[in-house]
């Protein structure tokens, strides 16, 4: 789990590992695959929800997740079966012949993430997934997600709502001024920053300011 | 001060929503392009009265008195510009209704709405009205300069036209509206208004295939038996060539009819605007029914499932639909010259450019759709395809589309003239595939609804999208005519391409392209 104060360099970090920005220097290696020189290979194991859902207002869930079976090769047969289960799972069984030009956000949201999960990636890049979701369709997200990461799937993801971090989260990164400040588990990051059993946000607080005094 | 929520303050608010509109599409949101779009702006008024100037140069001076062939072309031209006006005007209208933008801030302000309608319609009426001035202008201005400021009328009767085409888009379409209700009304009304838009110059240009057999709209006009079959030369029905004559009795009795009617139809309609944009707001989701529900998903490749997209998006493109539609119109009075060739016997070589110039102008425009119009591009970003195979796919399905509306009318001219299939046959798919490698070139990411507005982001490119058609369209009628001139109209072809090319923002993307870098640092 990613976060950071606004504009910390979070979105951009995704952007970079996903293949939609190149880095100036560095290297970004997927599950060992190098996607600066292969960002083919890399893209073909990755699956990334942006914060702003991304589909086609004139096509159908099921003709959205069609076409991005497509773009991913996943045979036909499997990624039916997926679609379907996917638009149940989510909700949106009644929904999966209709245009989604007119579906809410909170739609719009889980036809996206149906798309990042129809390819079954084994590394699934999510930016803010949970903006504009109800308690129920967030309960929702949050249960595929950890499904996913119990199957073997590896997630990572931004959020601003540190009590989901603080439930969901294995590892915790905190970012700041474009660099990674801290990184570990929940009582990791509570020993570096010696705070004993206080809460996330107040570690978060914490980290950010030592960053900024220290800049 | 104007108390706000009075009908001066509306119009206030939205002459400075339609200045800065304006000012946006002209200068593509860039501040700095002002100056630049203010002296592009004086040189086309300069070479647009050159134009009036050349093309008047040798006609004779109308009096107050004119004959009939003289009122008919007036009535003509007036119909013409009217027509499009009328179009325009129906957009506009349908955007107003469907268009949700501050839709929902005044409605549920508690300012009276039907105020601010009352003011988009005038607001409407003005436009439609300015825009043709633009066009028109020049024109009238010559001829004051040459005859008299009786002339000026006619900047009357244009607004005269232009108040009536509003109020007559705005009773249209409300009909629709009542007719077959919100769901179908903003496809039914794209295509009226693009049909509308064409029908009469479509209509004289067939009336004058089957009286003359060309496609000439002036020979049909001046012919004897629009002479013989129009209105006397005293009927109410000159009175708006009159007063484009410089007859001010008439000038006043039109400008005081359309004036009338404009306002009536305006108090009548303008509170119901509200319903009816609540209405269309209100609309059901669009389901497209059951028939997939059990179609399993198909084999595909990577590229066919972008070419696949890319045709459901252009089919469920209302404007898009109606564009095309027009286009096809326009192809119309061709095609009908086509089937009155057969039993002529005669080879229409003016069919080629025409088939040529169409096939530019829509690939054009379903390439900005598929390459700019984007509206998931990180999607397809982070899919596991080489962008150059992305890219490639769309373009394939611009061909494809392109080639389905034109496969028809060359196998018609085949049957006619093998050679000249032929040439047409090259010629639409050199001007297809120049469109869309300009396209290309100048590609930006923008969203599909910015369609109307594609051609503010790059002026190069739009001129040499139009130019390129122009180019290829003569290069295949001078094939078409066994001249070999065409060899010289190609090259020109590829040198407006090479331009292009050159002034592209993609040579700009190459050269910093992190391998060129390299490659110039290894070399240094």
């Amino acid at each position: 789990m990613l976060l950071g104060p606004n504009g910390a360099g979070k979105t951009t970090t995704l952007r970079m590992i996903s293949g939609l920005l190149r880095p100036d220097e560095g290297a970004i290696s997927v599950f060992g695959i190098d996607a600066l020189a292969d960002p083919v290979a890399a893209k073909r194991i990755m699956g990334w929800l942006s914060d702003e859902p991304m589909i086609y207002d004139k096509l159908t869930p099921i003709e959205y997740l069609e076409f991005i079976a497509g773009l991913w090769g996943v045979e036909p047969a499997m990624a039916d079966a997926r679609a379907r289960d996917l638009i149940e799972w989510l909700g949106l069984g009644n929904h999966r012949h209709e245009r989604c030009e007119q579906f809410s956000r909170g739609m719009r949201q889980k036809v996206a993430l149906a798309g990042a999960l129809v390819h079954e990636p084994k590394l699934i890049i999510l930016d803010e997934p949970l903006t504009g979701l109800d308690a129920v369709s967030a309960r929702l997200v949050k249960t595929v997600l950890a499904e996913r990461v119990r199957s073997g799937s590896t997630v990572i993801m931004t959020t601003h709502i540190l009590e989901i971090a603080e439930r969901m989260a294995d590892r915790i990164g905190v970012i700041s001024n474009g660099r990674l400040v801290a990184e570990g588990t929940l009582s990791e990051l509570r020993d570096s920053v010696g705070t004993g059993g206080s809460s996330l946000e107040d570690m978060f607080i914490a980290i950010v300011e030592r960053d900024s005094a220290a800049a | 001060m104007t108390g706000s929520g009075t009908l001066a303050w509306f119009e206030r608010h939205e002459l400075r929503l339609a200045w800065s509109d304006t000012l946006s599409m002209m200068t593509a949101g860039r501040r700095d392009r002002e100056r630049k779009v203010a002296a592009g702006f004086i040189a086309f008024a300069g070479l647009m009265h050159l134009v009036a100037f050349w093309t008047l140069r040798e006609s004779d001076d109308v009096g107050l008195d004119p004959d009939l062939p003289t009122l008919i072309a007036v009535t003509a031209a007036a119909l013409l510009s009217g027509s499009a006006m009328l179009s325009q005007a129906m957009e506009s209208v349908t955007r107003i209704f469907y268009t949700r933008s501050d839709l929902e801030l005044i409605l549920s302000s508690p300012a009276p709405a039907r105020r601010l309608f009352a003011v988009r319609i005038a607001a409407m009426a003005l436009s439609v009205g300015l825009m043709s001035m633009v066009l028109i202008g020049p024109f009238i201005d010559i001829l004051a300069w040459r005859g008299g400021l009786r002339w000026l009328g006619a900047y009357g009767v244009i607004a005269a036209i232009s108040l009536t085409a509003t109020a007559l888009a705005v009773i249209l379409t409300v009909t629709l509206f009542q007719a077959i209700g919100p769901k179908r009304t903003r496809l039914a009304a794209q295509i009226t208004a693009a049909a509308i838009g064409g029908m009469f110059v479509i209509g004289l240009q067939m009336a004058a295939i089957f009286s003359t057999g060309t496609t000439s709209r002036l020979a049909f006009l001046e012919s004897d038996y629009v002479v013989a079959h129009a209105p006397g030369i005293h009927s109410l029905f000159w009175w708006p060539a009159r007063a484009a004559l410089g007859d001010w009795l008439s000038m006043v009795a039109v400008a005081t009819a359309s004036l009338a009617f404009f306002i009536v139809v305006t108090a009548r309609f303008a509170p119901r605007f509200a319903d009816f944009a609540l209405a269309a707001s209100s609309v059901p989701q669009t389901s497209i029914g059951n028939r997939g529900a059990h179609r399993l998903f198909r084999v595909e490749t990577a590229s066919s499932a972008l070419r696949r997209k890319e045709r459901l998006l252009l089919m469920r493109d209302p404007w898009l639909i109606s564009q095309s539609l027009m286009q096809v119109l326009y192809l119309l009075p061709p095609a009908l010259l086509l089937w009155r060739s057969f039993t002529a016997g005669g080879v229409a070589v003016i069919l080629v450019p025409v088939f040529v110039m169409a096939a530019g102008q829509l690939a054009g425009g379903l390439a900005w759709l598929t390459i700019s119009g984007e509206d998931a591009p990180d999607l397809v970003a982070t899919a596991p395809i080489p962008p150059t195979r992305i890219l490639r796919a769309k373009i394939e399905a611009v061909l494809e589309c392109v080639g389905v509306v034109f496969l028809p009318f060359i196998a018609g001219l085949a049957l006619l003239s093998p050679n000249q299939a032929l040439t047409a046959a090259f010629g639409i798919a050199a001007a297809s595939a120049s469109a869309a490698a300009i396209q290309l070139w100048f590609r930006s990411q923008a969203k599909r609804n910015q369609f109307r507005r594609r051609h503010t982001s790059s002026r190069i490119a739009t001129f040499s999208e139009a130019f390129s058609s122009i180019t290829w369209a003569a290069t295949s009628t001078l094939a078409a005519a066994g001249s070999r001139m065409a060899v010289i109209m190609a090259l020109f072809a590829i040198g407006i391409l090479a331009c292009a090319r050159f002034l592209s923002p993609e040579r700009g993307r190459r050269k910093s392209s992190p391998k060129n870098i390299a490659r110039t640092a290894a070399r240094a």
